[in-house]
């Protein structure tokens, strides 16, 4: 059965990746798990400079998911190509570099920087960060910024390049289309969604920033209606994110509309979770006979036509 | 820490027996070769209590005691995870990820091992007690609770007891009667390792400072992963090359000078 996919020419080995942020550089995990057994890696979000990321507290965990609010700690990109980059390309896997910023140019100088790096086989454009107050979600939920934001990165690259969607939006699939528009390769759908938790004894927030981006388990509903929702909008693939624990979990993307999955916060508890959803995808496919594991994206079979929620949009 | 000494691994283990040792105080036993050959004080598991997702995260439990191919857990029940932990079988398996972190330093010029520990914060010190032994240094413990039926100083020696309550040994913090000894006596080439609530470790720092005497702490933070892949455990960082580092990996125990406490 085939497993493999390709976005613009990058072959990928399988149709899961790992979800940024949630892997961190690649390299963290060497010694625990056989990071070759994936189709990619998303990297932690890059920026120019390093960033210290928020105060604590940073994570708190709710009914089957968690809130964080991270805020783009990272290496900055001079750090990733120097420190981080020389192991990535021994690997035999995708590398997606993740990018953050707090300005257009920003976005730019750090693509540019990593064009000039073998090793690198794509981005993925973080403009849905909730946890930053600069940047971040300000251009994600402003669809003239994801345009724009994009079309400027796609006059710099030929590499794929990937626009990672906010589900914080009235209908993420105006953004999907402005994405698509402006030359996008693909979309992922979706990073976290704005959520809060309060102490009731001191009557404070949880995290230091009062809100942070909800994910895990409790999202995936969400996530399968949006992945839903942007494949009836767009003809580009979509790498479809949101609490993705199993093989399972994955194939319900798959049926949504989903390209390829991102697994996620279910790295944190299990570092191998995403090489079991890989192997289970693939004894999935092919208990159900298939030829290609593609087969199954979009496949969903509805009686109705249309979804409650696409007679509005 | 240095990659090439990580000995990360996860599995399912048995647990192969579990009580109440004190006023909702546990201790769970499990086999694994793997974390009794490996593991160190300070050290930590990080546990999957449940089997689903209510608790999603695993739950970061320090190492208390090792011997042979068991090593045990001690905690007291404090929500959903722990309640679950403690309530397993023997023979039951867990999904246990470790042993992680960064360890006490043993060795070193000191003499006199002086432990502190705080509520549970107790629990990795018979573990670190059992090296300090076997290194022939001197033990010192100060042992402080709130009231007299949460001390557990089974496995524990030259211990002073304190209570905030007073139903024990000397009625204060463990850090008061820490204190009072000081003033009192002057133990040779002392080092302070200290676990317990982040107040606690402060004062314990500030202590140890103004008594001109090493100090090793064991932090806590709210973590997801504990392996610096998820970034949730932040702790200020004294020396200013950069904001944080990670209680996970950078830690969990610390020196007292590197780190700015809350």
């Amino acid at each position: 059965m085939k497993e493999s996919f390709a976005l613009r020419g990058v072959e990928f080995k399988n149709r899961v990746l790992v979800a940024s942020g949630t892997f961190g550089y690649g390299d963290e995990l060497k010694d625990v798990v056989d990071v070759n057994a994936l189709g990619g890696i998303c990297t932690k979000s890059l920026s120019w400079k390093p960033r210290d990321g928020n105060p604590p507290r940073r994570i708190v965990e709710t009914p089957s998911g968690m809130l964080n609010s991270i805020g783009l700690a990272n290496i900055g990109v001079h750090s990733f190509i120097q420190n981080k980059l020389p192991y990535l390309r021994t690997l035999d896997t995708v590398i997606i570099a993740n990018i953050a910023a707090s300005s257009v140019q920003e976005y730019c100088d750090v693509l540019t920087l990593l064009e000039g790096e073998e090793g690198v086989d794509g981005y993925e454009i973080n403009v849905s960060c909730p946890n930053v107050r600069e940047g971040g979600l300000n251009f994600g939920t402003n669809r003239e910024m994801t345009q724009e934001i994009t079309s400027r990165l796609r006059a710099l690259t030929q590499r794929p390049l990937i626009i990672k969607l906010t589900p914080n939006v009235t209908h993420i699939s105006e953004f999907a289309r402005a994405a698509e528009d402006a030359g996008a390769d693909a979309v992922s759908v979706i990073n976290t969604l704005i959520g809060l938790a309060v102490d009731i004894y001191t009557r404070k927030p949880k995290l230091s920033t009062i809100t942070g981006g909800l994910s895990g388990p409790a999202i995936k509903p969400v996530a399968l209606a949006k992945v839903f929702e942007v494949a009836k909008a767009v003809k580009i693939p979509i790498l479809g994110i949101g609490g993705i624990m199993t093989a399972e979990d994955a194939v319900e993307f798959l049926l949504a509309g989903a390209s390829a999955v991102q697994v996620g916060t279910a790295s944190f508890i299990d570092p191998a979770a995403s090489m079991k959803v890989a192997a289970g995808l693939k004894a999935f496919g092919e208990k159900q006979g298939l030829a290609d594991i593609g087969e199954l994206v979009g496949a969903m079979e509805s009686t109705a036509k249309v979804s409650i929620l696409q007679s509005w949009l | 820490m240095s990659e090439s000494v990580r000995h990360i691994a996860q599995a399912l283990v048995p647990v192969v027996d579990r009580a109440e040792v004190a006023d909702g105080i546990y201790v769970v036993r499990l086999r694994s070769a793997h974390l009794t050959r490996y593991a160190a004080p300070g050290q930590f598991v990080n546990i999957r209590c449940g089997d689903g997702c209510l608790p999603l995260l695993r739950r970061p439990f320090s190492i208390s005691r090792v011997e042979g191919d068991v090593l045990d857990l001690m905690f007291n029940v404090v929500g959903q995870g722990t309640r679950m932990l403690a309530s397993r079988k023997n023979g039951d398996l867990v999904d246990v990820l470790g042993p992680l972190g960064v360890p006490f330093k043993l060795d070193g010029d000191f003499k006199t091992a002086v432990l502190v520990g705080g509520g549970l914060g107790a629990a990795p010190l018979p573990f670190l007690t059992t090296r300090m032994r076997e290194r022939k240094k001197r033990l010192l413990t100060f042992l402080g609770a709130r009231s007299s039926n949460q001390l557990m100083e089974k496995h524990l020696v030259e211990v002073q007891i304190s209570t905030d309550d007073g139903s024990r040994g000397f009625h204060g913090t463990v850090v008061d009667n820490l204190k009072r000894y000081l003033s009192e006596n002057k133990p040779e080439h002392p080092k302070i390792f200290a676990c317990g609530p982040t107040r606690m470790l402060k004062a314990t720092a500030e202590l140890a400072d103004a008594s001109g005497i090493e100090c090793e702490l064991s932090l806590e933070g709210d973590m997801a992963c504990g392996m610096g892949i998820c970034q949730g455990c932040p702790v200020e960082r004294a020396d200013g090359k950069k904001k944080y580092s990670l209680v996970c990996v950078d830690g969990p125990i610390f020196n007292s000078h590197d780190v700015i406490l809350p």
